[in-house]
């Protein structure tokens, strides 16, 4: 059986005069999971949020909460709710006239309003503010009284738009983790936008990558990250190094990829064939450096080529090594007890290479 | 840097200087004035009495500020209703042909506004443009009789004094941020709640000072009356003049202009509350 998704966008396009903001986008978005979409600038992401929210209607195609059709329905009729990027709170209303608001909206009495507002106060831990106007509360502030207003009223999906970008790091660890506690204590379905994939990684249940107003892959941050479907991907959620090469050989499961002349073992996902071209890839920290002719425990191919800079970064060193063929990668290696030779000098001769299925072959 | 700051100097100066001869002083005398008895040949006597001001409670007078209140009022509320909405649409519009309806409502100010009331009778009277042509379109069959009545003097004041009411609405209306009632909308509001308990209050300012910038000249703008208008149809601003230049009771005059001005002082004062109840504090403001 499959399962019903709270939300379902299918074929959505959005146009805005000659630019195509969102392109024949498909998403499903499960009832409880904390959904990230992830892209760059202009990527489309705002423009999904308000179409889900309702404030645009899509040129083509149909969203549906839990199979119920939504696209022509206004935004005051959906049981959705927004954190605006802007916060967008109310500037002539205290912070506890803004909580209420959707509730007063819904006809609630006074009393269940005042019990109500009082407990997202506390959830958002606001006590004590309820008197002060937006101008003034910090930014931070701000952001839970953006936050309580919305969640007050119980939506069965919360639409956060870049909601930390206004914050400065600090307070951004915090209210990530804050963010975080809130999705467990309330059991709300969150969509979260944001183009840091550092915060992306580390939030989400699933991140779905976005580009030019397409969905380039959908999955949990592990995949994402460590098995990307393609460049835009693997580039987009972190560091990455390319190598060019060329099946020479295929075996059961696995294929031999000649790079800069270096036969490789891979894993092959792929049904590769013998003389196709094929890219590498591999994280900074999936590299192993070992000490020139020595290659990787004294055995197996490996690439040869000296370290340009050394930074060291307290948990990390970080190595930046151009290889004899003329090619820049990065590497990161973490300190351990095994290895105690991870500090190179600068100059230094060395061999790179990996352990086998730790590479992406594209 | 020394430069541009002796600029300034001379220019709050010289403005002070203008101020000070021009408004302050004159003014002064106009105070002093109400406080002095009348006298038929010099005008006023320098005797100090309250007599003036008790004029002021008199049953004329009363009823020419009950008249005068009324039309103030009856103009401000239709200023009011039909710039709302030019104000509302003046933002929304491109900002090229937003340019060119601003340019269009400021030309007039070049012309006097006594000379734009003449063209008003040339408009409103009996074998007038207006009339003229609804005959022609077949329509009326006897020219209309709109000069010389209370709708004419509402379409002079509206007429003169609309731009007053547009300029500060479209100042608070750009001001409220498109984020707010998506907001609103988003936590549930309708369109009329949208509007109430968002649009209105925070663009409300607006509203108070367009409102005090057509009621008070309202009050008087004596020659719209005087060249539109019936007899019925007095001003504060028509008792004034009348007092300086037909009976010759100065003194009564300047108690009724300090009365105005008091009046102005309240009211901008009903607008100072009103702006720090909705002020922001830089709205959107971040961290
Ligand atoms: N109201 C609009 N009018 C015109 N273009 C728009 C509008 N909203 C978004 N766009 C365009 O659509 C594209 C996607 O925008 P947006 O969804 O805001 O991207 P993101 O949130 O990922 O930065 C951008 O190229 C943007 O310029
Ligand atoms: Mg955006």
């Amino acid at each position: 059986m499959e399962k019903v998704p709270i939300v379902r966008l299918r074929g959505v396009t959005k146009r805005f005069d000659d630019v195509v903001a969102v392109d024949t986008l498909d998403l499903d978005i499960y009832e409880g999971e904390f959904l990230t979409l992830l892209g760059p600038s202009g990527c489309g992401k705002t423009t999904v949020l308000r179409i889900i929210a309702g404030f645009e209607t899509p040129d083509t195609g149909e969203i549906f909460m839990n199979g119920d059709r939504l696209t022509n329905i206004p935004p005051n009729k959906r049981n959705v709710n927004t954190v605006f990027q802007s916060y967008a709170l109310f500037p002539h209303m205290n912070v506890f006239d803004n909580i209420a608001f959707g509730l007063k909206m819904k006809q609630c009495d006074k009393k269940s309003i005042q019990e109500e507002v009082r407990r997202a106060i506390d959830i958002v831990k606001l006590s004590g503010l309820e008197q002060r106007r937006p101008f003034q509360l910090s930014g931070g502030q701000q952001q839970r009284v953006a936050m309580a207003r919305a969640i007050v009223n119980k939506p069965k999906v919360l639409l956060l738009d870049e909601p930390l970008s206004a914050l400065d790091y600090r307070l951004r660890q915090e209210m990530q983790l804050e963010l975080k506690r809130l999705h467990r204590q309330l059991g709300i379905t969150f969509v979260f936008v944001t183009h840091d994939q550092v915060e992306a990684i580390s939030m989400s249940d699933r991140i779905a990558v976005m580009n030019e107003g397409r969905i380039e892959q959908i999955g949990t941050p592990i995949t994402i990250y460590e098995e990307p479907d393609n460049m835009f991907v693997a580039r987009f959620v972190g560091e990455i190094n390319v190598f060019d090469g060329r099946v020479k050989h295929v075996e059961n499961g696995s294929a031999q990829v000649d790079i800069h002349g270096q036969r490789f073992k891979v894993q092959n996902k792929k049904n590769l064939f013998p003389g196709q071209d094929v890219t590498v890839l591999l994280r900074p920290e999936d590299i192993m450096v070992s000490p020139n002719g020595n290659g990787s425990g004294g055995e197996g191919p490996a690439l040869s080529g000296s370290v340009d800079e050394v930074i060291y970064k307290g948990k990390t060193v970080d190595l930046i090594i151009t290889l004899d063929q003329g090619e820049t990668i990065f590497v990161t290696q973490f300190f351990n007890e095994d290895q105690e030779n991870v500090v190179y000098s600068q100059g230094q001769r060395v061999d790179v290479d990996w352990l086998y299925g730790w590479e992406v072959v594209l | 840097m020394v430069r541009k700051s002796r600029f300034r100097n001379v220019a709050v100066g010289v403005t002070l200087l203008w101020i000070t001869l021009f408004v302050i002083i004159p003014y002064l005398f106009v105070v002093v004035v109400s406080f002095l008895e009348r006298d038929s040949m010099h005008l006023i006597r320098w005797v100090f009495t309250l007599e003036h001001y008790r004029e002021l409670f008199s049953p004329v007078f009363l009823a020419v500020c009950r008249n005068s209140f009324f039309l103030a009022f009856v103009t401000t509320v239709i200023a009011l209703i039909l710039a709302y909405p030019f104000a509302f649409i003046l933002n929304r519009i491109p900002e090229k042909t937003r340019r060119f309806l601003i340019l269009l409502m400021i030309i007039p100010f070049w012309t006097s506004s006594l000379i734009r009331t003449y063209a008003l009778i040339i408009l409103f009277k009996a074998n007038g443009i207006i009339n003229t042509f609804l005959l022609w379109l077949g329509i009326i069959e006897q020219p209309l009789n709109i000069l010389y009545t209370e709708v004419a003097v509402f379409v002079g004041l509206v007429y003169t004094l609309l731009p007053f009411m547009i300029l500060p609405l479209y100042a608070s209306i750009q001001r409220l941020e498109p984020q707010l009632v998506e907001a609103a909308r988003d936590l549930g509001a309708t369109t009329k709640a949208v509007f109430l308990d968002i649009v209105l209050p925070i663009t409300m300012p607006g509203i108070i000072a367009g409102c005090i910038m057509v009621f008070l000249p309202a009050l008087g703008l004596f020659y719209i009356p005087d060249l539109l208008g019936g007899a019925r149809s007095m001003l504060i601003g028509n008792f004034i003049k009348n007092q300086f230049l037909t009976t010759g009771n100065w003194p009564l005059g300047s108690a009724a202009s300090v009365l105005l001005t008091l009046l102005m002082v309240l009211f901008l004062y009903g607008y100072y509350l009103s702006a720090r109840r909705t002020s922001t504090g830089g709205m959107g403001r971040i961290a």
